[in-house]
């Protein structure tokens, strides 16, 4: 056989954990760690701050567990590498921000259009343009709807070490079930500050981690013991495109609510509810626990899958109260995410306030300030919001 | 086999294939089948194609087959061979892809030596977008984006590809031009390029001067005149850069 049984199993067999391991490291390492035990056998990246130490991590790692890595020549490079590393059978994977995740478009583009289960961290910086290396939420659109089509990806929007973590792992393992490119949207300030974060194997949580299987470079002389694998993204006829895009769209659709994910607190007679993702949720639901030790009734939601958004539970959660303040570190992306998802339902009775610091890092206290001024009576509805 | 036939590499299904008449591509996998017949090595073939008339390969052969995005095939089989070295990887596409859109692929590649076959279709034009100016359009050739023909002031010089990748080319890299009006030397230097790979001694770099009498609107004699006098004048074939051409005795060893 030319085909030689390649190392996978065993590579996937290497062991970067046993048992639970407690550590206070940085966020980027987390990130490193995670794909380590998710069993990703190559990154193909390119520099750029602040995710360059993932890179660092991961290539003084992998020799160690017998995993790959190369620095490619820019983000494309990097990105279509990673696609055909998993076309050969590989679990790859890649990291960027700002810049990069704007090069990224075009192979997670074709990872839409082909089913091919791409991971790519985004540590967010600050934008447009060059900006900051430091920190924004500003690149939300851009993980979402980033490519020439139809939003097809998996976004995860982790709040702390613990979930950048687990939300890592579970991103590879959501990209190898649905098919479907899968982002881990961290930022700057997550990515460079140390935390504590308890490191696991996912098999011994009974994570499935889907085993990997290659599209091409299969068994057998191809037209004589099999047909040969044929993969394309172009088609002649609209028709054509239609036939194959329509299936895609379907199962994104049909896989979105066992997708969607959130966290909630404080909601029972909540008169305001603060919406937050990422590390400006942890501003949130710490202004949201000050405020209720002083019987304020406020309360918070925050999606932790910003793609498929959790569009069944803000609806419920605004049903019951339709005052919301949404805070982030940009200008209303997240806002907008949230008018999508409740379409035209809850559209008059709805009051939506903003807190928009584009670039800019939020403290609980400017949301507790926020907090009091609306129950005070002392902040105007956000208009610009409602003209999406 | 004899030069007439189908290579048996070549999907019959397919067949008569995509491009227009009097095209240089099919010549070009033509020559490309042949040479994997020869090293009997289709179950370890990943062929990449990219976007512009290479596209139209996409079910050619009886090979496992991705059609990629514009100028990415060569970081595209550069990951598929990363992660999985035994896959013999061919990055087949036309100038604009490999000379312009993913020229920073091509030279990065061939720094860092990959083990990959990389072949660019050198028809002087973007011919799948209608006959635009390519990097190797010719001094004075006419094209749609160059309809008073191209002017050195403004468009500069016609890139010879194989030329340059040949000044930086690693140890172990093998870079020619064939043309499709020699399919029979087109084929060996093909068949030297994957041998090359087989070997890993490093990457090789193959031009093909082709025809696209579409897009230059030149009957068969011309065509074939254009091709064989004024693309070959500018573009001179042979093997640049050859790991045999140090040893003579290795010369004869084509066939493992
Ligand atoms: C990013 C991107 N830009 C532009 C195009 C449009 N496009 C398709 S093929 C092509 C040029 C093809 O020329 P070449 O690579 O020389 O191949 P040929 O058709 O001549 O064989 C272009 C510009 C594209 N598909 N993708
Ligand atoms: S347009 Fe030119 S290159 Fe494309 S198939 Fe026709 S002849 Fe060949
Ligand atoms: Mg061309």
């Amino acid at each position: 056989m030319i085909n030689q049984p390649v190392t996978q199993e065993e590579k996937l067999l290497t062991r970067s954990l046993e048992g639970e391991k407690r550590a206070f490291m940085y966020g980027n390492e987390v990130v490193v760690w995670a794909a380590l035990a998710a069993g990703a056998e190559f990154l193909f990246g390119y520099p750029i701050t602040p995710q360059n130490e993932v890179m660092h991590y991961w290539s003084r790692l992998a020799p160690r567990y017998g995993r790959g890595f190369l620095q490619t020549e820019d983000e494309l490079s990097a990105g279509f590498a990673v696609l055909g590393g998993i076309m050969a059978g590989a679990r790859c994977f890649s990291a960027t921000a700002g810049p990069g995740t704007v090069l990224f478009q075009e192979p997670l583009s074709m990872a839409e259009m082909m089913r091919i289960p791409m991971v790519l961290v985004v540590q967010q910086r600050g934008g447009p343009s060059t900006a900051t290396v430091i920190y924004s939420q500003q690149e939300v659109f851009l993980t979402i709807f980033g490519g020439n089509g139809e939003g097809l990806r998996v976004v995860y929007s982790p709040g702390s070490h613990q979930e950048m973590y687990d939300l890592t792992i579970k991103a590879f393992a959501t990209a190898w079930e649905y098919r479907f490119p899968t982002l881990v949207l961290g930022d700057g300030y997550q990515a460079k500050m140390r935390e504590p974060v308890t490191l696991y194997d996912p098999r011994e949580k009974g994570i499935d981690l889907k085993p990997t299987f290659p599209m091409v470079g299969l068994k057998g002389v191809p037209g004589v013991d099999r047909e040969p694998a044929h993969w394309r993204n172009a088609f002649s006829v609209e028709e054509e495109l239609y036939e194959v895009l329509k299936p895609i769209i379907d199962d994104f659709h049909r896989a979105a609510p066992s997708l969607s994910e959130k966290e909630e607190g404080f909601l029972e007679g909540v008169e305001l509810i603060v919406v937050a993702h990422g590390i400006v949720g942890r501003s949130v639901r710490s202004a949201v626990r000050e405020l209720r030790e002083k019987d304020i009734p406020v309360g918070f939601f925050r999606p932790i899958t910003l793609r498929p958004f959790p569009d069944k539970d803000i609806k419920n959660v605004l049903t019951a109260c339709s005052r919301l303040l949404v805070v982030e570190s940009a200008q209303g992306q997240l806002a907008k995410l949230i008018r999508i998802a409740i379409g035209g339902e809850l559209e008059h009775s709805l009051k939506m306030y903003t807190y928009f610091r584009p670039g800019l890092g939020i403290t609980a206290e400017e949301v507790v300030q926020e907090a009091r001024a609306i129950l005070n009576g002392e902040r105007e509805k956000d208009a610009s919001v409602a003209l999406l | 086999m004899s030069e007439q036939s189908m290579p048996l590499s070549w999907r019959t299904e397919t067949k008569p294939h995509k491009f227009c008449p009097g095209c240089g591509h099919g010549l070009v996998l033509k020559a490309l089948g042949m040479a994997v017949d020869r090293l009997k090595i289709a179950e370890r073939v990943l062929f990449g194609c990219d976007i512009g008339c290479s596209l139209l390969s996409w079910d050619f052969f009886n090979l496992d087959t991705v059609q990629t995005h514009h100028g990415r095939t060569v970081p595209f089989i550069v990951g598929a061979k990363r992660a999985r070295p035994h896959l013999v990887g061919i990055a087949y596409m036309g100038d604009g892809g490999g000379y312009a859109i993913g020229v920073q692929h091509l030279v990065n590649a061939t720094m860092r030596n990959e083990r990959i076959l990389v072949i660019i279709v050198n028809n002087t034009t973007y011919a799948m977008t209608g006959g635009q100016m390519a990097p190797t359009s010719l001094l004075g050739q006419k094209t749609e984006t160059t309809p008073g023909g191209r002017e050195p002031d403004q468009e500069g010089f016609p890139l010879r590809g194989p030329e340059m990748i040949a000044s930086f080319a690693p140890e172990g890299a093998y870079v020619a031009r064939g043309s499709v009006s020699q399919v029979q030397r087109l084929s060996r230097y093909l068949e030297r390029g994957l041998e090359n790979q087989l070997r890993d001694r490093g990457i090789s770099v193959i031009e093909a001067l082709s025809t696209c009498p579409t897009n230059w609107r030149t009957n068969a004699v011309d065509t074939w005149k254009y091709l064989e006098k004024e693309m070959t004048d500018y573009y001179p074939l042979g093997e640049l850069v050859s790991p045999w051409k140090k040893n003579k005795a290795e010369e004869e060893v084509v066939r493992l």
